[in-house]
């Protein structure tokens, strides 16, 4: 009699349920941390970005195709914290003599004229609490592949690395391996082997790694 | 469990359906939830930004020169750029001068070979021949051959004065090119045209040897 009503009130299945449960909690916690690990960080956030810009400007034309160097337009890139963007005269300087009436850049010629700016929209963009600058690193050998990719291959500038905190002191801990001549900068395709441990010597290379470095 | 099992690998396969892979195109700007945003994008100008903070009335963060002016931190040792002398215009009372004022050395050349073949070289090409990209490309048959007669003639001061301000359908490299940059393109252009002049007396022996 007692038995039964023991049975009543926990049927068989019940033996196994702290295992299921134990199993199911196993799984939905990894399933979450998963996906916070995969998701909630700028390699999922930021990389791909690839906002529609107001000029279907091309970088795989005029970098790989034409063979403009980067600083042709990025003119700012070596002297300043600051890479600029070209202004529309500079687009003119070529577009003047070629596709001069051409609609797709009807925007250059109207901003041209006008002074209005173009409608650019930024792809790359470091906090306002984070120091940045173009200069120290391009002219410590250091190429734009390593924190753009390949941009010379884009049709549209996507973003293409996480500029985390972490990615920016993976390089500073070991810039032998990233570190290239100085003449080499702009050339991403570049693949040559290189002595980064006799560059980081020779000229000094001591990338900080205390907070004050870049948040200043 | 077949039932929570089923619906865990059917949220899961939903989730990555919606959210993707790390790296796929987006057209959406990177927003993660912000707790104090002012942090992250703070009231101050930027360079090239619209900005609603102190701006001025069209939303830039700064002003073009106004017609005329020049800034002085742009200029040879830095603060000359406004002075009328010869370094700076490529002139002097006579006309523009004969010979490059700024003293030829190895550097100087080095320096004007890399800003050649960043600025000049896409239209002249790399020999200045007028066989750069954009030519090859399009056939913009306008552009000059700077290994011609005419320019190999000319005086320094006016491929100066040609780099600054343009010639007719060319435009002036002033905003991109700093006065002492222009000075070294001017050595190297020199140098293009020599390599094209010499006679074979002007090579030395040993390299001349080499090129046999
Ligand atoms: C050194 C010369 C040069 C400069 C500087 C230059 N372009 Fe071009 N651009 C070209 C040439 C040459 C082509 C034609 C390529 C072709 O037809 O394959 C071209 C093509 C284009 C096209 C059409 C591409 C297509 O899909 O057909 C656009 C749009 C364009 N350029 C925009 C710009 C903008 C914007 C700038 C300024 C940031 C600029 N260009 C600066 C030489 C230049
Ligand atoms: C003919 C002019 C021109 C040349 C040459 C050029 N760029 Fe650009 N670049 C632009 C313009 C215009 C934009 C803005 C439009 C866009 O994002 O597509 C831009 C945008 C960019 C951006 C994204 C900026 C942002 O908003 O975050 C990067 C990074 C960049 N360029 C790197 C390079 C590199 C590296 C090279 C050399 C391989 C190069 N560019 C060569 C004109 C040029
Ligand atoms: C060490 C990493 C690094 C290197 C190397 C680097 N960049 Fe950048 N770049 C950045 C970061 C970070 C930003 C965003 C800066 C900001 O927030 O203003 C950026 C922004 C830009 C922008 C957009 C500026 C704007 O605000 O619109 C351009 C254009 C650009 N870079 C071009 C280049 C070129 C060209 C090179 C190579 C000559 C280069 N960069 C090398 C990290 C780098
Ligand atoms: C691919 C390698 C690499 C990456 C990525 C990189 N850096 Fe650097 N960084 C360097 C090197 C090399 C130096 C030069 C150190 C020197 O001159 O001794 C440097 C110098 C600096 C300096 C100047 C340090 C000083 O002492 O004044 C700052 C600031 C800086 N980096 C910030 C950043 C930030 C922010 C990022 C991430 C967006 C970043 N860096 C990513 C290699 C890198
Ligand atoms: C090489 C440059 C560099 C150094 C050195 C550095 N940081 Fe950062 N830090 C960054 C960048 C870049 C970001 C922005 C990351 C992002 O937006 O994803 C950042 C972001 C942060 C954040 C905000 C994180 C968030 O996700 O909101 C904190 C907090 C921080 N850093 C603290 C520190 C401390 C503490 C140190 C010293 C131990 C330090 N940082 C050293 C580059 C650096
Ligand atoms: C966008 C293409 C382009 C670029 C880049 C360019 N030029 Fe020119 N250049 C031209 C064209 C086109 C002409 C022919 C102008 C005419 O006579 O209509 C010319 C003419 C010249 C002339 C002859 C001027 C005369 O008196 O007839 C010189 C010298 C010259 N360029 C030097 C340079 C130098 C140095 C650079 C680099 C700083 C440079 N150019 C960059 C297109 C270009």
């Amino acid at each position: 009699m007692q038995n039964r009503a023991m049975s009543f009130i926990f049927p068989k299945w019940t033996n196994t349920l702290p295992l299921k449960v134990a199993v199911g909690a196993v799984l939905v916690a990894n399933a979450a941390g998963a996906g916070v690990w995969y998701y909630l960080t700028p390699k999922y956030t930021r990389v791909g970005y690839t906002p529609k810009q107001p000029i279907a400007f091309s970088h795989a034309i005029h970098s790989d195709q034409l063979g403009i160097d980067c600083r042709y337009c990025h003119s700012a890139v070596e002297k300043s914290w600051f890479s600029n963007i070209p202004a529309s005269s500079t687009c003119m300087n070529c577009h003047s003599l070629v596709l001069k009436d051409d609609p797709k850049l009807a925007l250059v010629r109207e901003s041209y004229q006008t002074g209005k700016p173009i409608p650019w929209v930024q792809v790359h963009k470091v906090p306002d609490y984070v120091y940045f600058n173009h200069s120290v690193h391009v002219n410590r050998g250091i190429s734009c592949v390593h924190c753009h990719g390949q941009i010379n291959h884009m049709d549209e500038v996507q973003h293409a690395k996480p500029l985390s905190m972490g990615f920016c002191l993976d390089c500073h801990r070991a810039p032998e391996e990233k570190i290239r001549p100085v003449d080499l900068v702009t050339q991403l395709d570049w693949q040559g082997a290189v002595n980064g441990k006799q560059l980081v010597h020779d000229w000094n290379v001591k990338p900080g790694q205390s907070c004050s470095t870049c948040h200043r | 469990m077949r039932y929570f099992l089923t619906l865990f690998i059917l949220a899961v396969v939903g989730a990555v359906t919606v959210l993707g892979f790390r790296g796929d195109k987006s057209r959406k700007p990177p927003r993660m939830a912000e707790i104090f945003p002012d942090l992250n994008i703070q009231p101050k100008l930027r360079p090239q930004t619209v900005t609603k903070f102190g701006g001025f009335a069209d939303g830039a963060s700064s002003r073009p020169f106004p017609s005329g002016t020049i800034a002085q931190s742009i200029g040879f040792n830095n603060n000359t750029a406004w002075e009328e002398t010869p370094l700076n215009t490529g002139r002097d009372a006579k006309g523009f001068v004969e010979v490059n004022p700024v003293p030829v050395t190895a550097d100087l050349l080095k320096r004007g070979q890399e800003r050649f073949n960043i600025y000049c070289q896409p239209c002249h090409g790399a020999q200045g021949d007028a066989a750069g990209g954009i030519v090859k490309k399009l056939g913009a048959s306008t552009v000059a051959n700077l290994q011609d007669q005419r320019i190999v003639r000319m005086n320094d001061g006016e491929l100066f004065n040609t780099i600054s301000n343009g010639k007719s359908t060319m435009m002036g490299y002033a905003g991109q090119v700093p006065v002492s940059d222009r000075w070294a393109i001017v050595a190297y252009v020199r140098a293009l045209q020599l390599s094209r002049l010499g006679f074979k007396d002007d090579v030395p022996a040993p390299v001349l040897e080499k090129l046999k």
